[in-house]
């Protein structure tokens, strides 16, 4: 046998579900990843109920939200292009506020000859920044935090342990049921199947339907395992203090909440 | 020496479809024996073993699992489970939690250990497997060969009377396949393993049970149960190509039973 050169191609590495979970987090030292991950998640929380509560007339107070927010993506070093890339699970939200302006009701304005209602624009401007604001605290918190310590947080801040059990499945086998997805997906692919139209809607809701009743009979074995190893109903999640250095996160909230009734008075 | 430590008494059992699986199994191991559990697709293994922890409950017979019956009583379930620990076929249906010490440490936690004891029960089940290293991984960020291994300190770790393993070589490249065997060389334990690799029950397991038809239609040495090819056949067990039991149980030097068959 000869030897033969390796040939290296190159991937366009892109994320898709496949350690959904797991795959969101961003690995890199900064203040924001060290933080206690309760702190961050109570921070973004808070922060989010300040900017729902903001009137969506108050289009600078937006601004300086949005000048808050990217402070902390650069402070967590996070790459900027690939976090803005994340940003497309926004689009729903996008689409919706955009359809506003073409329903609401009068007074109406003229924009390039459209007739739109001034009441849909101002609530879809404030559904979009407000969104905007959300998606991208979020996807702060999930890109510095391991998803394990998000649970831990979820536990910290007092959520029901059944709630967090079924979260904590969640991230543990939704690469498991993709890879079965994706398997059936090869299985119906090699026999010729392309999803195309309506027509084959049918195949594709039976293959829903398999892959249901398989995920619900490995729920059952799993159930089986935890049982023999005397599962009572309980799941323990770490319980770490806070320390000093973690009230820092509140910073986010207060300085929006400032702001905010800055704006109003 | 005569330390019973399973005892299965003409056990049946029928599905709620009135499907019977098993028409009448007997069989009992003692302390640290090794048996491989044998038999066609459609035997009754997977309902038997099943039966050994309580998630079947006996249609008629008995099991006693070192001295304590197997019945519904949801204390007696508990303590069932824990002297029979069974490492299940698909690693993924075992491995649960989200870091591979969380899942081993999952058990000892609902025993109600301190913290320092589970740590080190911990530590020693990793290591019998050889997966210390990997203790902050992911399970799913393992080979298969890891999982299953993970799998197996999960059950390790509730320091069971028996430990059941449910086809412990499928799916396994033959290094995998080879490690996972010098594990369970090592542990001190009894061990009633389910299989169709029948040079790994030779390998592992001075005793061979073969279940057809819900019965058990053989007991003896693994040796005398492989080489009798009549037997074989009529419970549709076939050897790979290539395998000698004889020839294989030649050269492994642990083998101390029954040296004068090869002269």
């Amino acid at each position: 046998m000869g030897t033969q050169t390796a040939i290296e191609v190159k991937v366009d590495v892109h994320e898709h579900g496949h350690k959904l979970g797991d795959h969101l987090y961003i690995h890199k030292h900064s203040r924001i990843h060290d933080l206690h991950p309760a702190s961050k998640l109570l921070a973004v929380l808070l922060f989010i109920i300040v900017v729902v509560l903001t009137p969506n007339t108050e289009y600078w107070t937006f601004g300086i939200y949005l000048s808050l927010v990217l402070s902390v993506l650069v402070i967590s070093k996070l790459p900027v292009k690939r976090m803005a890339k994340r940003m497309v699970v926004e689009v729903p939200f996008v689409i919706f506020a955009l359809m506003l302006p073409l329903f609401g009701r009068e007074p109406d304005v003229e924009v390039f000859g459209l007739s739109l209602s001034e009441a849909g624009l101002i609530a879809g401007f404030g559904i979009l920044a407000k969104a905007t604001l959300g998606v991208m605290a979020s996807m702060i918190l999930a890109a510095t935090t391991p998803a394990r310590d998000i649970l831990n947080a979820l536990a910290f801040v007092k959520l029901p342990n059944t709630l967090i059990q079924i979260a904590s499945f969640m991230v543990r086998y939704s690469a498991v049921v993709l890879d079965e997805l994706q398997r059936m997906k090869v299985a119906r692919e090699s026999r010729g199947f392309s999803a195309r139209g309506i027509q084959h809607w049918r195949i594709l809701a039976q293959s829903a339907g398999a892959l249901f009743i398989r995920s619900y009979e490995r729920g059952e074995r799993v159930h089986l395992a935890m049982l023999s190893r005397g599962y009572r109903g309980t799941m323990d999640f770490g319980n770490e203090r806070l320390e000093k250095k973690d009230y820092v996160a509140f910073l986010l909230p207060i300085l929006a909440l400032i702001i905010l009734i800055g704006s109003l008075v | 020496m005569n330390d019973v430590v399973l005892s299965v008494k003409e056990l049946a059992f029928a599905y709620p479809d009135g499907h019977q699986a098993l028409y009448g199994v007997d069989m009992s191991l003692t302390r640290g024996e090794r048996v491989a559990l044998l038999g066609p697709n459609g035997a009754g293994k997977t309902t038997l073993v099943m039966h050994l922890n309580g998630i079947l409950q006996a249609g008629h017979g008995e099991v006693v699992v070192a001295g304590l019956k197997v019945n519904a009583n949801k204390e007696t379930l508990k303590e069932i489970r824990r002297r029979v620990g069974i490492v299940f076929q698909d690693p993924d249906d075992q491995l649960f939690m989200p870091t591979v010490f969380e899942d081993v440490a999952f058990g000892p936690k609902n025993l109600g250990l301190t913290d320092s004891e589970i740590e080190s029960l911990v530590q020693k089940a990793l290591t019998e497997v050889g997966m210390l290293e990997f203790k902050d991984r992911a399970p799913h960020h393992l080979s298969f060969g890891q999982r299953r291994r993970v799998a197996l300190a999960t059950v390790l770790v509730m320091q069971p009377e028996i430990l059941i393993l449910d086809e412990p070589s499928s799916n396994l490249d033959p290094a995998s396949r080879r490690e996972l065997s010098e594990i369970l060389q090592k542990l001190d334990i009894t061990l009633l393993m389910v299989t169709h690799d029948l040079p790994y029950a030779l390998e592992l397991c001075e005793r061979s049970v073969i279940l057809s038809g819900g019965v058990i239609a053989a007991d003896g040495k693994t040796l005398d149960v492989l080489t009798d090819d009549a037997l074989m056949k009529k419970h549709r067990l076939e050897l790979p190509f290539g395998f000698d039991p004889r020839h294989s149980a030649k050269s492994m030097k642990q083998l101390v039973f029954d040296d004068s068959k090869f002269d």
